[in-house]
C-alpha cells in the first residue's frame, strides 16, 4: 500500500519549497514540488527606469544578489545592443566567480553536507585515524592530528551545552548514514575550515564590488569602478593586488579540500550514484564573456538531449537565437492564469496569481513550468560540467577526471562519467565547476592588469534608450544554473519584465503535456528506509541547491516548524 | 559607560525591500547612516536578505545591532527589543522567511567561537508582506523612533553618534 510524505517547508534552504511523496514497496513512486510562495517582482519593475532594474532585482534573493544584478544589466544591454568595455567585463567576471564560489562552499559544506555527514556520530572518532584520513587524501595543512583533536573537543562542548545551533534539525544516527565516525569528524573539521574560506569570497566581492552582500558598482553599459593608478577612491591597482591573496586562499581550499571532500562522498555513497538522475535533458549557458559584444566566453554552454553528449548543441553568444526561441513557460499546473490557452514566451509571459488549493492533477505550485523546445530541462553545474565536456573545454574535463579518479581509488573500482546522472553526480559537477571558476577568477585578475598596463582605463559606455519598443534578454550561468532574465522596453521604460530562473526549471511542477519537472523525475526510486524520516528524500532535493526565494516569493508563512506527514 | 578602544560595533538592516513592511529593517539602517556622523569604529551594513555573506563582517564584533520585522502578534508598527538569550527562541520559529540566513549564520559563528559579545535585536511588526518598495503607513510612522531606538542604543554602547550638519 502507498504512503503520501509530505515535506513542509523544505530546510535549510532560501524560500519556501514543499515536497510529497508517494512511497510504495520503500520507495519513491510519485513526486510533487511546490513553491509556497509568490512571487511578483516583475510588477514591481514595470514602468520602471531599466538602468535601475538590476539594483532592484538583486534584491529579490538573499542568496544570489549578485547573480540577478549581473543578468538584468545584461539583458538591457542586449534590448541597447550596447558592447560594453573589456575590464568591466573582467571585473563583472571576477564578481561573478567569487560570488558562485561562495555559494558553492556555504551550499556543501553549511546547508548539505548534513544530509551525508553525521555530526554525532564524529564524537566517537579517533582524531588520530581521522588525520591520517585526511593527510592520506590530500596535502591540506590543516589535515593534521592538532587539528582533529581540536575539532572533537570543540564539537563535544557544543554537543554538551544542549545548543546544536546550525545542527538542529539533523538526521543523526539514522540508517542511511554511512560514514565512519572518523571521516564524519574530518568533516566537520572542513566545515569549520570553510567558514574561513568563504570569507575570502566575501572579500573579493566587497572589494570589486563597493559594498557586500548587495554590490553597487553595476550598470548598465559596463561598471562603475573608475580605474586609476593615482587616486584612492577608485579602483587602483594596490586594491587590485590586495585581491590575489584572497584569491589564492580560496583556489587552495578548492583543491586541496572542497573537491576531495566530495570525491570521498561521492566514493563512499558510491550507492547513490544510482538514484536521482531525474530529466536528462541539460541547458547551460556559456559564461565569463572576454570581449565587447559577448562572442567569446571561457566558459562553454549549450543543449544536450537525453543524456547524449554526442548529440550537443552550443549556445555561442549574447542574444543567441536558439536559446531565445526554445524558452516558453506553462501555467498548466501553477498558480497563475494566462490570457490565453498554451504556454508563453517570456517576452509575452503574464504574471496573474490564481491561486487554487494544492490539487494533486491540478495546480500546486506558485513555479511556472519552463521548456526548451517542448521538453522539460535540467540546469545547474551538472548541465554545465557535462556541456563542458561535450565543448571539450580543457579544465572542465580536469576537474572531472580528477574528482571521478580520487573518488575511484576510493572505492576501489572505476566510477564511469555516467555516474554523473545522479544526486552524487550534482554535488560532484558543483565541485568540478569550483575549480574551473577558480581558475577563470585569476586568469580575468590578471588580464584585467595587463590590459590596464597598456593604458586602458575604460570601464563604462554611456546607455541611450531609443524611442519605442525594444527587446533583449541577457543570460548568466549561474550558481544553481541558467537565469535568464527578458525585458520589454517601451520609449526607455520598462514594459515587461520576466526571469525565468534555474529553480524554476528544476522545481517546476507538471508541464502543459504533464511531464513531470526535474525535481519531481530525480525523486522517482529513490529509496526511503524511514517514512518519519525522510532524509533520502532531503538528499536528492538539497543536490540541486534549491533556492526558492527569486523562483517565487511570498505572500504569507505562519507555519512555523517543519511538518513531516506521513499518511 | 565609555568604549573601550578598538571595539568594533556593527548594525545590521535586514529584510527584502521589494515585500513593504519586510524591508523595515533595511530602511531603517538606511536612514541612520543617511541622518548620522558615525565613527570608524561602527558599521552599517544593508544585509538585504543575506545571511552568510554578512558572516565576515559579523564575527567576533563587540556588539552586533540588528533591525528586522518581526511577527509576534502585536500592533503593527510595534517595536520589541530583544537581547542575549531570547534571540534564539526568536529564530527557533520562522517569522520572516530570510530568517534562514541569518539564524544559519549566528549559528554558524556560535560553533566557531566568533559570536558577537552582545547582540541586540530591534523587531518591528508587521502590517504586510504585500508587493512594494515602501513600508505600510503604520510602519513608516514609526521609521523615526525605530532609528532614534538605534541612536541611543549605540550611545549606550558608548559610541560618539553626532546628527549630520543640515
Amino acid at each position: 500500500m502507498s504512503k503520501r510524505i509530505t515535506i513542509d517547508p523544505i530546510t535549510r534552504i532560501e524560500g519556501h519549497l514543499r515536497i510529497d511523496v508517494e512511497v510504495d514497496g520503500g520507495k519513491v513512486t510519485k513526486a510533487w514540488s511546490s513553491g509556497q510562495m509568490w512571487r511578483g517582482v516583475e510588477l514591481i519593475l514595470l514602468g520602471r527606469d531599466p538602468r535601475d532594474a538590476w539594483a532592484i532585482t538583486q534584491r529579490i534573493c538573499g542568496v544570489c544578489t549578485t547573480v540577478h544584478a549581473i543578468t538584468s544589466v545584461r539583458a538591457v544591454e542586449n534590448a541597447l545592443n550596447l558592447e560594453i568595455p573589456v575590464n568591466a567585463q573582467y571585473i563583472r567576471n571576477m564578481i561573478i566567480a567569487a560570488h558562485a564560489i561562495h555559494d558553492a562552499i556555504v551550499h556543501f559544506y553549511h546547508l548539505s553536507a548534513l544530509d551525508w555527514v553525521d555530526v554525532v556520530s564524529a564524537l566517537k572518532a579517533d582524531p588520530l585515524k581521522a588525520a591520517q584520513l585526511a593527510e592520506s587524501l590530500s596535502d591540506w595543512p590543516l589535515n593534521n592530528r592538532h587539528v582533529m583533536t581540536q575539532t572533537l573537543e570543540k564539537l563535544k562542548t557544543f554537543v554538551g551545552s544542549g545548543q546544536l545551533g546550525p545542527f538542529t534539525n539533523g538526521y543523526w544516527g539514522h540508517p542511511a548514514m554511512k560514514l565512519s565516525p572518523e571521516v564524519n569528524l574530518m568533516a566537520v573539521a572542513h566545515y569549520l575550515q570553510a567558514l574561513d574560506a568563504q570569507r575570502h569570497a566575501s572579500k573579493i566581492v566587497t572589494l570589486l564590488g563597493s559594498k557586500s552582500p548587495h554590490i553597487q558598482n553595476v550598470a548598465v553599459g559596463g561598471v562603475s569602478n573608475p580605474i586609476a593608478t593615482d587616486s584612492q577612491s577608485v579602483l587602483t591597482v594596490e586594491r587590485l593586488l590586495a585581491l590575489k591573496p584572497h584569491m589564492d586562499a580560496l583556489s587552495d581550499f578548492i583543491r586541496q579540500v572542497y573537491l576531495v571532500d566530495v570525491s570521498a562522498i561521492g566514493a563512499f555513497y558510491a550507492d547513490w550514484t544510482k538514484y536521482g538522475a531525474g530529466v536528462t535533458n541539460y541547458l547551460s549557458c556559456p559564461d565569463f564573456p572576454m570581449d565587447t559584444k559577448g562572442t567569446q566566453f571561457l566558459t562553454p554552454g549549450g543543449y544536450i538531449p537525453g543524456a547524449d553528449i554526442s548529440k550537443y548543441q552550443p549556445i555561442t553568444a549574447f542574444g543567441d537565437a536558439f536559446l531565445r526561441d526554445g524558452v516558453e513557460e506553462s501555467v498548466k499546473h501553477a498558480w497563475y492564469e494566462y490570457s490565453k490557452p498554451g504556454p508563453l514566451h517570456p517576452y509575452k509571459g503574464e504574471t496573474k496569481p490564481h491561486y487554487t488549493d494544492f490539487q494533486d492533477e491540478g495546480k500546486y505550485s506558485w513555479l511556472k513550468a519552463p521548456t526548451f523546445y517542448g521538453k522539460r530541462a535540467q540546469v545547474g553545474p551538472l548541465a554545465n560540467v557535462l556541456c563542458g565536456i561535450a565543448a571539450g573545454h580543457q579544465p572542465t574535463i580536469t576537474y572531472a577526471n580528477k574528482v571521478l579518479d580520487t573518488a575511484s581509488s576510493l572505492l576501489g573500482s572505476k566510477i564511469p562519467l555516467t555516474a554523473m546522472h545522479s544526486t552524487i553526480g550534482r554535488h560532484a559537477a558543483r565541485a568540478i565547476r569550483t575549480g574551473v571558476m577558480a581558475e577563470v577568477m585569476t586568469q580575468n585578475w590578471s588580464t584585467l592588469i595587463d590590459n590596464i598596463g597598456k593604458g586602458d582605463f575604460k570601464t563604462f559606455n554611456k546607455p541611450t534608450f531609443p524611442k519605442g519598443e525594444v527587446m533583449g534578454y541577457g543570460f548568466h550561468e549561474a550558481p544553481r544554473g541558467l537565469l535568464s532574465h527578458w525585458t520589454v522596453i517601451r520609449d526607455g521604460k520598462i514594459a515587461n519584465y520576466q526571469c525565468v530562473v534555474p529553480s524554476t526549471w528544476n522545481a517546476g511542477p507538471r508541464d502543459e503535456n504533464d511531464a513531470i519537472g526535474p525535481y519531481e523525475a530525480s525523486l522517482m526510486d529513490n529509496p526511503i528506509a524511514d517514512a518519519e524520516l525522510p532524509l533520502e528524500v532531503l538528499r536528492t532535493v538539497h543536490s540541486f541547491d534549491p533556492c526558492l526565494a527569486c523562483a517565487v516569493h511570498v505572500v504569507e508563512d505562519n507555519k512555523e516548524v517543519v511538518q513531516v506527514k506521513a499518511l | 559607560m565609555k568604549a573601550r578602544p578598538f571595539m568594533r560595533v556593527v548594525v545590521l538592516g535586514v529584510g527584502n525591500i521589494l515585500l513593504s513592511d519586510e524591508g523595515v529593517g533595511v530602511h531603517a539602517v538606511n536612514r541612520l547612516e543617511e541622518l548620522y556622523e558615525l565613527p570608524a569604529e561602527v558599521e552599517i551594513i544593508d544585509g538585504g536578505t543575506s545571511g552568510m555573506d554578512c558572516l565576515d563582517q559579523v564575527s567576533n564584533a563587540d556588539y552586533l545591532v540588528i533591525a528586522d520585522c518581526m511577527r509576534s502578534k502585536k500592533e503593527p508598527g510595534t517595536i520589541t527589543r530583544l537581547t542575549g538569550d531570547q534571540i534564539p527562541a526568536f529564530f527557533k520559529t520562522r517569522i520572516s522567511p530570510h530568517q534562514v540566513g541569518l539564524s544559519d549564520m549566528l549559528g554558524a559563528l556560535n560553533f566557531h567561537d566568533m559570536l558577537p559579545k552582545n547582540i541586540i535585536l530591534y523587531g518591528v511588526e508587521p502590517e504586510s508582506f504585500a508587493l512594494g518598495m515602501e513600508p505600510t503607513p503604520a510602519v513608516a510612522a514609526r521609521l523615526p523612533e525605530l532609528v532614534a531606538k538605534l541612536v541611543a542604543e549605540l550611545t549606550e554602547i558608548g559610541v560618539t553618534i553626532l546628527p549630520k550638519a543640515a
